[in-house]
């Protein structure tokens, strides 16, 4: 939809009230400009500033230029918890949207008992708190008096230790999951919901089954939610902190102080003391989320139009 | 949970700037909030602030605090302590570095282990104490804790307790499966081997990687692993007494004989409480912590000096043990030596022996009453004596870095390896060496080897 605006020729506003026009929105938007310059403006600004210094223990504070972002380019921890987190993303995150989009469309499918019920069930996780939710899941996957350990004994098993270095990025892979489903799948079934029911008459009368109607009509219909909901997805992933920060009290040989960009720069700056390069790190892993997104979301609109 | 923590502190600290304020604005004389370095500050100008008055925050774990701001607030009326535990350990030097970073939310006074000391000092965090004259009570103390406390010419916080280390060890496991407490290492060995053999649930001990005990072990096998000199640092971890603790470490590792339960968590007081962990070798604070977090197992547990590398020496080292700084950025810096003063010279020092702490002061390490009390905990043994013993018996010659909690932040991560993978304990030790040097000269240190 498109709002034509009447041709300026035909009548020709006085130029002062054009003027008076322009400093009412100023003082509309002023506000609002104010709060997002102090919050988001400025703490970008500073650490972009931070970047370019250097704090040593012996020496103090010199200035570097860039020599900190050609460091982190260089720096083997930082793109090992980068890779660590584009190897979640690429696993993790289809198959957590892919189940919220399966429960999505049973929910909208009217076909299911109960559907109230397990909609709130399926949307509670999300209302755990992540650090709630991390250390739950950590006495879960004790193999020594949690809930592995306690199969272990019952059945006479011996399950892999799911905090052991080869299977702690899939067990917190587990977690997001479990915590973020309910999440995506309101995103989804909010926009199932506003689909026209005229649609699906008409698909009706065409005589279109349920997985015709599914692909042809509700896909493409969420689009624009499917798109929303992998953005999050994307920086929520490159942001991955909670999780480890707190698995790693369980398992402090299989998490380390670079395990992922976020807990790199944390450590880098609390316990390292190291907060210019830290800001350095900070602002390179923003750059490549905001890429990384940017260029899904350009994708994902192509595809719509 | 952490930034819970901080925010609680924060909350905290802004009440205490509120009462601070409220409180120089009634008095005329402010001599007692100066934050800068000044001239010396006489007894009588530290009495003088104390009979004043005021607020003081403290940031301490240690659990024998309690009783001591107790009986220093009752002695000082006017001055009120705010005691905040703001984590055990590294948890409280991220809160503390966080909030020296962002200056302001500090505290006045922060429980700091002798280890951790050199890099907050060295950070220009901490109030050299020398002009209260503090060089003056170095006769108080065992010469260990007092080397730790004084740097670079300094003295930069007061020894609160120290942790030379003993064997703890369960009796009722050791008398259940006959074992002999080890006087060796290698006693040590074959003891895990018959206790894992007798009961696969049970273990000589836990260990999930802990550069703390790790390093206190390197120290009384007789290594240096760490030269520091001024600004030059070098790390080796190739040295006799590190090989010989990486070699008998590594043959419990590798078959598995030590649980990998980390200490301080749910699972160690539970192991430590049923006799699945079956001893420790841990510093002499211990007790206190002991008889706090696992008071079902009392009368089970008994003390015995540590064993050794060679048959026959008494060798021994410190694990931990900890001191009171000032912080330099705190605004009642003369309220704060005062409490520093009545806990770690003064009164206090009996109310935390009473509690079952450790002391760091040479007239209660050699007093008879402090050497024969007897401990309910360990069955009536008298501890102490094992204990003072072991302070005495400390290889001299240690040093830790001036970097050194970020060297230990950083162990789980190469040290680490070998608890987890086939990484050998050697080659995990060359790594953290490794790392330690690559940090120690981005700080800006001369390094090497």
């Amino acid at each position: 939809m498109t709002i034509t605006s009447p041709p300026a020729a035909g009548r020709a506003a006085p130029p002062r009230r054009r003027n008076r026009t322009g400093l009412a929105g100023w003082g509309f938007i002023g506000p609002f400009l104010a709060v997002f310059a102090l919050v988001f403006l400025a703490p970008i600004g500073y650490s972009i500033y931070l970047s370019l210094f250097q704090d040593r223990l012996i020496g103090g504070t010199t200035f570097v230029g860039l020599d900190h972002y050609r460091q982190a380019f260089e720096d083997a921890q930082f793109w090992s918890g980068f890779g660590r987190v584009a190897l979640f993303l690429a696993v993790q995150v289809p198959v957590m949207l892919g189940i919220a989009l399966l429960v999505a469309l049973a929910l909208d499918s009217g076909r299911l008992y109960g559907k109230n019920f397990f909609r709130i069930t399926v949307f509670l996780p999300y209302a755990v708190p992540a650090v709630v939710a991390t250390l739950m899941w950590g006495f879960l996957y004790g193999s020594r008096f949690g809930l592995v350990g306690d199969i272990n004994r019952t059945f006479g098993v011996s399950l892999p230790d799911p905090l052991s270095p080869g299977l702690i990025l899939a067990s917190i892979g587990n977690i997001v999951t479990w915590e973020f489903v309910g999440y995506n799948m309101l995103i989804f079934y909010s926009a199932l919901r506003v689909i026209p029911a005229s649609l699906y008459e008409a698909a009706e009368i065409d005589g279109a089954g349920q997985w015709r109607v599914i692909t042809a009509i509700k896909l493409p219909a969420i689009r624009g939610a499917l798109v929303i909901a992998t953005i999050f997805s994307i920086i929520g992933t490159f942001q991955l902190f909670n999780e480890p920060s707190i698995l790693k009290s369980l398992a402090p040989n299989a998490i380390t102080t670079y395990y992922t960009p976020n807990v790199y720069t944390y450590s880098l700056s609390f316990a390292g003391q190291q907060q210019n390069y830290a800001a350095t790190v900070a602002i390179v892993m923003g750059v490549i989320t905001m890429i990384v997104a940017y260029a899904f979301q350009l994708r994902g609109m192509r595809k719509e139009a | 949970m952490r930034t819970k923590v901080v925010r609680h502190t924060l909350r905290g600290a802004g009440l205490v700037c509120a009462a601070a304020l409220a409180l120089t604005a009634c008095s005329s004389n402010s001599s007692s909030d100066s934050g800068s370095d000044g001239g010396a500050v006489s007894a009588s100008a530290l009495d003088a602030a104390l009979n004043k008055g005021g607020t003081i925050t403290v940031w301490a774990w240690e659990p024998t605090l309690k009783k001591v701001v107790t009986d220093f607030e009752a002695k000082y009326p006017k001055v009120h302590v705010n005691l905040v535990n703001a984590g055990t350990g590294d948890k409280q030097y991220t809160a503390l570095q966080n909030a020296v970073q962002a200056g302001r939310g500090a505290p006045d006074v922060a429980q700091i282990e002798y280890y951790a000391l050199g890099q907050f000092a060295l950070g220009k965090s901490l109030q050299d104490l020398s002009k209260y004259g503090a060089s003056s009570l170095s006769k108080q103390y065992s010469p260990g804790p007092w080397n730790s406390v004084s740097l670079n010419g300094g003295v930069y916080a007061l020894p609160m307790d120290s942790g030379p280390m003993a064997l703890f060890y369960n009796k009722k496991v050791f008398d259940k499966y006959k074992l002999k407490v080890p006087t060796t290492w290698d006693e040590y060995v074959s003891d895990a081997q018959k206790l894992h053999a007798a009961n696969p649930k049970a273990y000589i001990t836990n260990d999930a990687g802990d550069a703390g005990f790790t390093t206190s072990m390197i120290w009384q096998a007789g290594g240096h692993p760490y030269t520091v000199n001024g600004t030059k640092v070098s790390v080796d971890f190739g040295d006799a007494g590190s090989k010989k603790f990486a070699g008998t470490w590594q043959k419990l590792l590798s078959d598995k004989l030590v649980a990998p339960i980390t200490s301080w968590s749910d699972q160690w007081y539970k192991g430590l409480g049923d006799g699945t962990i079956a001893t420790l070798a841990i510093g002499a604070w211990m007790p206190a912590n002991l008889s706090s977090g696992v008071p079902s197992a009392s009368g089970d547990w008994r003390v015995a000096p540590l064993p050794q590398w060679q048959k026959g020496q008494t060798a021994s080292s410190e694990n931990g043990g900890s001191s009171l700084a000032v912080m330099k950025s705190s605004t009642k810096q003369d309220l704060a030596y005062g409490f520093l003063k009545f806990a770690n010279a003064g009164a206090g020092v009996q109310d935390r022996i009473k509690g079952g702490a450790f002391p760091a002061t040479v007239a209660d390490l050699n007093s008879p009453t402090f050497l024969n009390t007897p401990f309910p905990y360990f069955g009536g043994q008298k501890a102490n004596q094992v204990f003072s013993a072991s302070a005495k018996n400390a290889v001299t010659g240690w040093q830790y870095l001036p970097f050194q909690v970020y060297a230990n932040s950083i162990f789980n991560d190469t040290v680490g390896k070998a608890y987890v993978s086939k990484t050998t304990l050697s080659s995990g030790l060359k790594s953290w060496q490794d790392a330690s040097v690559k940090y120690g000269s981005e700080q800006g240190f001369t390094t090497g080897k």
